[in-house]
C-alpha cells in the first residue's frame, strides 16, 4: 500500500513544471489532452537509445536479445496495470485512435453487415465515433447513440433499449475526456453481454486516473494512449480478450506479423505479433512502462484520492465565480472542469488565461456532436493531473477573474 | 494585464458585445459561408453589389471576440468600397495582423482597423481576425464555396 500523494515531491519529478510561461511559472491545465513526463520516463527512453537500443526478435546477437527482453517486459508490464490474464492479449499500437481503429477495422469489418447496428454513446471523442461511422457507411449499418442528460450521464433506460438483436458492438467511454462523466461500465458491460454483444472501451481517460481491470469489468477490448498516462506520444494500447483477437484477421500486414511468407501466401504470426506488423516504437514501450511504474510507485488509489479532493475545491472556486457555468456535472466525475462565462467565447478565455501563465484547452474537445447536445459551440476545459495543486486552481480563478474584469 | 489590452482594445470589445451590421441587408445579391474547423467559428457574409460597388454588407454567425468583432469592423470598412478596393484592403489587414511582431506595424491605409495590430503578437488568433475577410472575398467574386481557414 501507498500513502497519500507527495504532491511537492511529485512536482519535483516533472522538469516541465519549473518552467515559466509568459513571466510566471507554468500552470499546467491540459492533462487531459495530454500529460507532462516524469524524468524516470526520459531517462528510460534515453537510456534505451544509449545502452540497449537494437531492432527486436530477429537479431541474434546480445543487444538485439536485451531490447527484446525491453519490449516483451514492457508488453508484461501493461498487462499488470489493466489486469489482463495474458501478455499476448495486449497490443501495441500508436494511440487509443489506432486500437479502435485496429477493432473497427478487423473485428467490426467481419461482424457488421447491411442492416446491423453499433451502438455508440453522445459522450464519444471523435476516435470513438468516426472509426464506427466510417465502419456503418461502409456496410450500410447503422451507427445508434446512447443519449445523455443535462449533467452530462449516460441515459442507461435508453441505452438498454438501443441493445437490439443488430447490434453488433457496443463502443464507450469509460471516462468521458470533455466533460470528466465516469461511466457506469459496469452495467454497460452486463446489459451487452447477456445479449451477446461485444463492448470495447475507449479508457484514454480513465487509466491515468484510477486503477483499471479489464477481467474484472469483463470487457472485450479496452483502448488507450500512452501519452495521456504520463508517457511518451506515439504509443498506444489494445487489450482484447484472447478468443476475439485469435479468430480477427490482421489490420495491417508486412514484417514482425508474419509466420511464413512465399509469394502465393502468408501464414501470420500468433498474438500479439498478428496485430503489430512492422518495427514497433520500440523506446515508446519502454517509456510507458516506466510511466506505469511511476504511476504504480505512487499509487493509483493515491492519485485518484488527490484528484477527487482538487476537484472539489476547484469546482467550489468555479462556482463563485460570477457569469460562469460549468458544463458536465455528473456526481461521479473525474477532474475536468469544463465551462463557459457569459460574454466571453472560450478561445478568448483560453488566450486571456494562457497571457497569464494558464494553460487550458478551449474549443469542442474532439466531441463536436456533444457540443451540440449541450447547446454550446465550445467550452473552455481546465483537467487535473497527478502533479496540480490548489495553487494552481488558486491561479485559475485569479485568472479567470481578470478575463471577466477586461470583457465586462 | 497591459499586454492583453493591446489584444483586446476597447473598440474590438465595444463591437464584439454589440457587432454592428449583424443582419442580412435587403435586396442582398452575393453571400458566403465562412468556417475555421480549428476552432468551430462560423461567419456570413452578405453583400448588396451594384456595378461593382458593395452597397449593403452584414453578417451573421458565431465566434470569439476577435473573429466577431473583425467581422463587425469589416463591414463598416467595406461599404461604400469597390470590390478592387475591398479587396486591396483585405490585402492591407493581413499584413497588419501578420507582420511580424518584432517590427513596426504595417498600419497604411487600413484606418481604424488598426486596432487589430495587437493580433500579431498572437499566431493562434491570426485565423479568427480574418475569417470574416476570406469570407467576404469569396462572397466578392461569387465562389459560392465555403471559405476555410486552413
Amino acid at each position: 500500500m501507498t500513502g497519500p500523494l507527495d504532491i511537492a515531491r511529485a512536482r519535483a519529478d516533472f522538469p516541465i513544471l519549473a518552467t515559466r510561461m509568459r513571466g510566471r511559472p507554468l500552470v499546467y491545465l491540459d492533462t487531459a489532452a495530454s500529460a507532462q513526463k516524469p524524468q524516470v520516463v526520459l531517462d528510460a527512453i534515453r537510456d534505451f537509445y544509449e545502452q540497449h537500443y537494437a531492432n527486436i526478435h530477429r537479431g541474434v546477437y546480445e543487444l538485439s536479445e536485451v531490447a527484446t527482453g525491453m519490449h516483451d517486459a514492457a508488453r508484461e508490464t501493461v498487462r499488470g496495470l489493466l489486469g489482463a490474464a495474458e501478455t499476448r492479449e495486449i497490443v501495441f499500437t500508436r494511440n487509443a485512435t489506432e486500437s479502435i481503429n485496429l477493432v473497427a477495422q478487423s473485428f467490426g469489418r467481419s461482424v457488421v453487415g447491411e442492416g446491423d447496428e453499433v451502438l455508440i454513446t453522445t459522450l464519444e471523442h471523435h476516435a470513438n465515433l468516426v472509426p464506427w461511422q466510417q465502419l456503418c457507411l461502409e456496410k450500410g449499418a447503422r451507427l445508434r447513440v446512447v443519449p445523455i442528460s443535462d449533467a452530462g450521464e449516460l441515459e442507461m433506460d435508453a441505452f438498454e433499449n438501443l441493445l437490439s438483436e443488430r447490434t453488433r458492438i457496443v463502443a464507450a467511454s469509460h471516462v468521458s475526456n470533455a466533460l470528466g462523466t465516469v461511466n457506469p461500465i459496469h452495467e454497460i458491460v452486463s446489459l451487452a453481454h447477456e445479449r451477446g454483444i461485444p463492448v470495447l472501451l475507449d479508457g484514454s481517460q480513465a487509466v491515468p486516473r484510477f486503477p483499471v481491470d479489464v477481467t474484472e469489468i469483463g470487457c472485450d477490448f479496452y483502448a488507450f494512449s500512452g501519452h495521456k498516462l504520463y508517457g511518451p506520444s506515439g504509443i498506444g494500447v489494445l487489450y482484447g480478450r484472447r478468443e476475439l483477437m485469435e479468430d480477427m484477421p490482421p489490420w495491417m500486414t508486412g514484417g514482425d506479423m508474419i509466420e511464413s511468407v512465399s509469394f502465393e501466401k502468408t501464414t501470420f504470426a500468433p498474438l500479439p505479433q498478428k496485430f503489430e506488423a512492422g518495427t514497433p516504437d520500440l523506446a515508446g514501450a519502454v517509456g510507458l512502462a516506466a510511466a506505469i511504474d511511476y504511476i504504480q510507485g505512487l499509487g493509483l488509489e493515491a492519485i485518484a484520492a488527490h484528484e477527487e479532493e482538487l476537484l472539489a475545491y476547484g469546482t467550489q472556486l468555479l462556482l463563485e465565480i460570477p457569469d460562469l457555468r460549468l458544463v458536465g456535472t455528473a456526481p461521479h466525475k473525474t477532474g475536468v472542469l469544463s465551462f463557459v462565462v457569459d460574454g466571453i467565447h472560450p478561445h478568448d478565455v483560453g488566450t486571456i488565461l494562457d497571457r497569464q501563465g494558464v494553460a487550458i484547452r478551449a474549443g469542442h474537445h474532439c466531441a463536436q456532436p456533444l457540443m451540440e447536445r449541450l447547446q454550446v459551440t465550445a467550452t473552455a476545459r481546465a483537467s487535473l493531473g497527478l502533479y496540480n495543486n490548489q495553487d494552481d486552481l488558486d491561479r485559475l480563478a485569479e485568472a479567470l477573474r481578470e478575463a471577466i474584469r477586461l470583457f465586462h | 494585464m497591459s499586454d492583453l489590452r493591446e489584444l483586446y482594445q476597447t473598440t474590438i470589445l465595444d463591437h464584439n458585445r454589440k457587432p454592428r451590421n449583424f443582419q442580412v441587408p435587403e435586396g442582398a445579391n452575393r453571400e458566403a459561408d465562412g468556417y475555421n474547423p480549428l476552432c468551430g467559428d462560423k461567419v456570413s457574409i452578405h453583400l448588396l453589389l451594384e456595378d461593382g460597388v458593395v452597397r449593403e454588407v452584414g453578417f451573421q454567425g458565431s465566434g470569439c471576440a476577435i473573429s466577431t468583432a473583425s467581422a463587425s469592423m469589416m463591414t463598416e470598412a467595406v461599404k461604400g468600397k469597390t470590390k478592387a478596393e475591398a479587396l486591396a484592403l483585405f490585402q492591407r489587414f493581413h499584413e497588419l495582423v501578420t507582420a511580424p511582431p518584432t517590427g513596426p506595424a504595417e498600419t497604411d491605409g487600413v484606418g481604424k482597423l488598426v486596432v487589430f495590430a495587437g493580433v500579431r503578437e498572437y499566431p493562434m488568433r491570426v485565423k479568427c481576425a480574418t475569417l470574416a475577410w476570406h469570407t467576404l472575398k469569396s462572397a466578392l467574386q461569387g465562389s459560392g464555396e465555403t471559405a476555410r481557414t486552413e
